[in-house]
């Protein structure tokens, strides 16, 4: 383990202070803000290189650890620490960001430095939120990331973008404030914030079920999960193409990821109680916002509905452990569940990101994300039109691409859990099939639908970069999983303990 | 007869701010109006020897003087030095204004400083009537202050009804501290709660004075639904003296409830609380519910305000002491980030017009960012978003609540604080999302916009080591 240099401090502060020199740079020097931007950013995907290469993924014990007093009345560190579960997030976040720097590369003309400023300063809260191993930073990193996606979403989004981007500040507001006050109560219990502590705490019944509902209202909307969804199509349709794919790579994830860090261990009697809710939520997610995307004219809102829909299997993959154990006792199931939602959350970010990338790429030339404004795409972008095709049958579950192996893992686990929750979730090999390829079949193959399409150009050497680089990642992730399902196996089976435990107050 | 000469260094800094006070008054007369700049020198200098003067006291346990009228502790010069401060950045703000508005006259300084005077004597009083003595010199100084524009209509009106209802609440309050010198036999608050004890606490009689007392208390806080002055004064006033009466009183009203209930009759808090309890939750929900739907940017901060002093009440009631530095911790984040954002109303106004409006910010982010930047900070703050100093503030209240058990009152102030954040990012929307109306950079000094910085950089740095102020206030009570 290194001790010497403290990287997930450099991580997280590097891109945000990073943001603000971009911040001072100013609007009169947009190209400087570019530059600048894409080396902070490269800056710290290397940083966060040099963490995987460090990293030990034999152990589940939280590595890279630091802790310094930060406010000692109340006992909060500044604790960080990263274990298999949050590495793989990090690396995301640092992959994508870089690609969204350079996807708004010509696109943004209006006040260029503000807007690189924070997706940096983002990128800082959000590797922090991942890193954060004190419940009141975390909380401090899960809160301020609103501010600059508030903006964001806000200055450079569409025509809608005011009643988008307040409808999701105050949706996911709403939904944090249950969960700090969880953490204050947690706090009075046990006197501290850190989060393994959290781990230990013993809780009776009914407190365990308030904090696990209150913990659902935040990482529920997070995620989002259906019924609190509602937020998620407006936010992505108005958002501008390098939020939407933070939103949906990134942002989203964090939901996921807050129901492994909090809710299973800390409460994992109520979780075992309450399975039967998630399952449902997710089920629903799975079916009725499947048919949900089915009906969409516009392809962000598509591709959003699909995230929810995606998003449903990863928290059915989570919680079908209970299930699985009371049913045949196989830890491996239970184990398989977790994986498949783990590696569904990468493979989600980078598939979606690349969906919301290519809908991106054709806005830019047409300024329309109706489907019935295009047809035809092929004859004029034929370059283009493989890859977003590419990337449509990974969204639809291909085998090869990354998006079959998380669905896989989670139905293979589901059937061990209950037929009728395999059934369900797998209708989504069909309805995912069925909304991505026939927006592909309207939007890409076909005659040449009008004159905007027939005058369309293919795409430029940057955005082949981005699309190839993901093309490759998501190729890579299908046909070779392995490192990435090693990388957190370890921390994924010492959760799985935490979460079949039992902690009521005896 | 023996005249023991009383010990009166811990009253120096009120003498020093007296005497002073006293020579500015003198000297301004004989200056013209190209000179008044003196009499502004004259009053930081004031400022500076007091704050040199609280400073170096050095008190670290109580000390009573003037036959125990005067009490002189740590909290007592913590909150000094933060009016002090908050006079001082006043002052700093208004200057310009004053002087673009024809408004750059002695009785603007006098009468801050004579009510800070007040507030002084307030955060010291040892007895009902030194706390009196206090309350009525920074009320009658207030007052004149909101109607200190002579020629303005609005000014006059609100200086009227806050002068009318103001009256009615000292007569409220004269009238609960009576019957409870009528119970006692004695106006010293340490006498006061030497004769009561927990046993009184649902003592009809006693609980009929408590009652005009909080009446007292809440009308000075604007608490709901003792609040109807506050939105029109803030409208009514010029953008300066809105500033100095949303600052530094608020101090002043957390000193009265902490000598009164806590200091007087700490004893009674199972029947103050429960008064507490249906103000806090009154303020909170109509606080923030009204800010809404208000166009007037002062009004909506009148009402945002209001909101703000149910989050300091709820700290009080608690009756802990981490409750009392939650509370006292809240005052000071307010007053920062109070002061920041109608510094930037002064800063956008310009002669003869208030920039009052909440149309006025519109794409302020295109004008000057800076200066949207700054106003993003402050916004985001009162609203209770991390990293800044507005979250910890309502952090440490909700631990308060969350320790002695109301912790259906802390969900409650969660569930209004998501309510209040529509209204604030309505502003940022205003500044950000929206094509500036009018073009041009905002026009300010130099100190000005270092000052609004400063400001707002605090509010940023308080957020990320918010431990300092927070030990401080904790340190206090103990």
């Amino acid at each position: 383990m290194m001790t010497g240099m403290p990287l997930l401090s450099l991580l997280i502060w590097v891109p945000v202070l990073g943001g603000l020199l971009v911040l001072a740079a100013g609007e009169n020097r947009a190209s400087l803000a570019r530059w600048a931007a894409l080396g902070i950013s490269l800056a710290t995907l290397a940083l966060s290189l040099v963490l995987t290469a460090g990293f030990d993924s034999g152990t589940s014990h939280m590595q890279f650890v630091e802790m310094r007093p930060w406010i000692e009345s109340f006992d909060i560190y500044y604790q960080l620490g990263v274990d298999g579960i949050a590495l793989p997030l990090i690396l995301l976040t640092t992959f994508i960001t870089v690609l969204v720097v350079i996807a708004g590369w010509e696109v943004i003309q209006n006040k260029v430095a503000q807007y690189y400023a924070a997706f940096l300063i983002m990128e800082g809260l959000m590797i922090g939120v991942f890193s954060a191993m004190d419940a009141m930073l975390f909380y401090v990193f899960w809160e301020a990331m609103l501010v600059p996606m508030f903006i964001i979403i806000g200055v450079w989004g569409g025509p809608r973008r005011v009643y988008a981007t307040v409808k999701f500040f105050l949706y996911t507001f709403l939904g944090s404030v249950f969960m700090l006050a969880s953490l204050i109560y947690m706090y009075m219990e046990s006197g501290t914030f850190e989060i393994t502590s959290l781990y230990a705490l013993p809780l009776g019944m009914s407190a365990q079920v308030l904090i696990f509902l209150s913990f659902l209202a935040a990482f529920a909307v997070k995620v989002p999960m259906w019924p609190v969804h509602t937020w998620l199509p407006d936010a992505h349709v108005e958002a501008p193409t390098g939020g939407s794919v933070i939103l949906a790579a990134i942002m989203l994830k964090m939901g996921g990821y807050g129901f492994l860090r909090f809710s299973l261990p800390i409460t994992p009697d109520a979780s075992r109680e309450l399975d039967w809710l998630l399952i449902g939520l997710s089920l629903i997610a799975v079916v009725y916002i499947g048919f949900v995307a089915l009906v969409q004219r516009d392809m962000k809102k598509l591709i959003a509905y699909s995230s929810i829909a995606h998003m449903g299997f990863v928290t059915l993959g989570f919680f079908l452990m209970y299930a699985i154990v009371d049913r045949t006792g196989s830890l491996d199931g239970a184990a398989m569940g977790l994986q498949g939602g783990m590696v569904q959350m990468i493979s989600h970010g980078l598939i979606s990101g690349a969906m919301f990338l290519c809908v991106g790429v054709l806005y830019d030339r047409m300024h329309s994300r109706e489907i019935g404004d295009y047809g035809g795409v092929v004859n004029t972008m034929p370059v283009f039109a493989t890859f977003m095709v590419l990337f449509a049958m990974a969204n639809a579950g291909l085998p090869g691409t990354s998006g079959f192996v998380g669905e896989f893992f989670v139905i293979l686990a589901s059937f061990q859990a209950n037929f009728w929750f395999a059934m369900l979730a797998a209708t989504t090999l069909i309805l995912g099939a069925a909304y991505t390829l026939w927006m592909i079949k309207r939007v890409v193959f076909g005659d040449v639908a009008n004159d905007n399409v027939a005058a369309l150009q293919d795409i430029n050497r940057r955005e082949f970069f981005i699309l190839s680089v993901l093309a490759v990642s998501v190729l890579a992730l299908g046909l070779y999983p392995a490192p990435l399902t090693d990388l957190m196996s370890s921390s994924l089976d010492n959760l799985l303990n935490q979460a079949l435990g039992s902690k009521l107050v005896p | 007869m023996n005249f023991v000469s009383p010990d009166l260094s811990p009253a120096y800094a009120e003498m020093f701010v007296l005497g002073m006070t006293c020579l500015v008054l003198v000297v301004d007369v004989f200056l013209k109006d190209s000179q008044r700049g003196i009499t502004y020198v004259l009053s930081m200098l004031t400022l500076l020897g007091a704050a040199a003067i609280t400073a170096t006291s050095g008190v670290v346990a109580q000390e009573l003087v003037f036959s125990g009228h005067f009490v002189s502790d740590p909290m007592g010069d913590v909150l000094k030095l933060v009016v002090y401060a908050t006079t001082a950045v006043v002052f700093l703000y208004s200057r310009d204004y004053l002087r673009q508005n024809d408004l750059f006259k002695g009785e603007f300084f006098m009468l801050a400083l004579f009510a800070m005077l007040g507030i002084m004597v307030m955060i010291s009083a040892g007895s009902m009537l030194s706390l009196y003595l206090g309350l009525e010199l920074l009320s009658l100084s207030m007052y004149a202050l909101v109607a200190f524009q002579r020629d303005s209509a609005q000014a006059a009106e609100a200086a009227m009804k806050y002068f009318v209802l103001g009256a009615i609440a000292s007569g409220c309050l004269l009238y609960g501290i009576s019957l409870l010198y009528g119970m006692t036999g004695t106006i010293s608050l340490s006498g006061i709660s030497a004769s009561f004890s927990s046993a009184d606490q649902f003592n009809i009689p006693v609980l009929f004075g408590l009652s005009f007392v909080v009446v007292g208390v809440a009308f000075k806080f604007g608490a709901v639904p003792f609040h109807s002055w506050v939105p029109d004064v803030y409208q009514g006033a010029p953008a300066p003296v809105t500033l100095f009466i949303a600052s530094a009183p608020k101090i002043a009203a957390f000193a009265l409830a902490m000598r009164l209930l806590v200091d007087g009759l700490g004893d009674l808090q199972g029947g103050w609380q429960d008064m507490l309890v249906a103000l806090s939750v009154l303020s909170i929900v109509i606080g923030n519910l009204v800010a809404i739907v208000q166009t007037n940017i002062k009004r909506m901060l009148a009402y945002s305000t209001i909101s703000h002093v149910g989050f300091i009440l709820l700290g009080i009631l608690t009756g802990s002491q981490e409750g009392y530095a939650a509370a006292m911790y809240y005052a000071i984040a307010y007053v920062v980030m109070t002061t920041g954002a109608f510094g930037l109303i002064i800063i956008l106004s310009r002669k003869g017009y208030e920039a009052e409006q909440l149309e006025d910010f519109k794409g302020l982010n295109s004008r000057s960012p800076w200066l949207a930047g700054m106003m993003l900070m402050l916004v985001f703050s009162m609203a209770g978003i991390p990293p800044f100093v507005g979250f910890y503030a309502k952090l440490t209240v909700l631990m308060g609540l969350v320790e002695v058990g109301l912790t259906w009152l802390a969900v409650l102030a969660l569930v209004f604080s998501v309510v209040g954040a529509f209204y604030y990012l309505r502003v940022v929307k205003l500044m950000y999302f929206d094509e500036p109306q009018e073009e041009g950079k905002p026009e300010a000094a130099l100190d000005i916009r270092v000052l609004l910085s400063a400001n707002a950089a605090l509010v940023l740095l308080l957020g990320l080591f918010p431990d300092g102020l927070m030990s401080l206030c904790i340190k206090v009570f103990q």
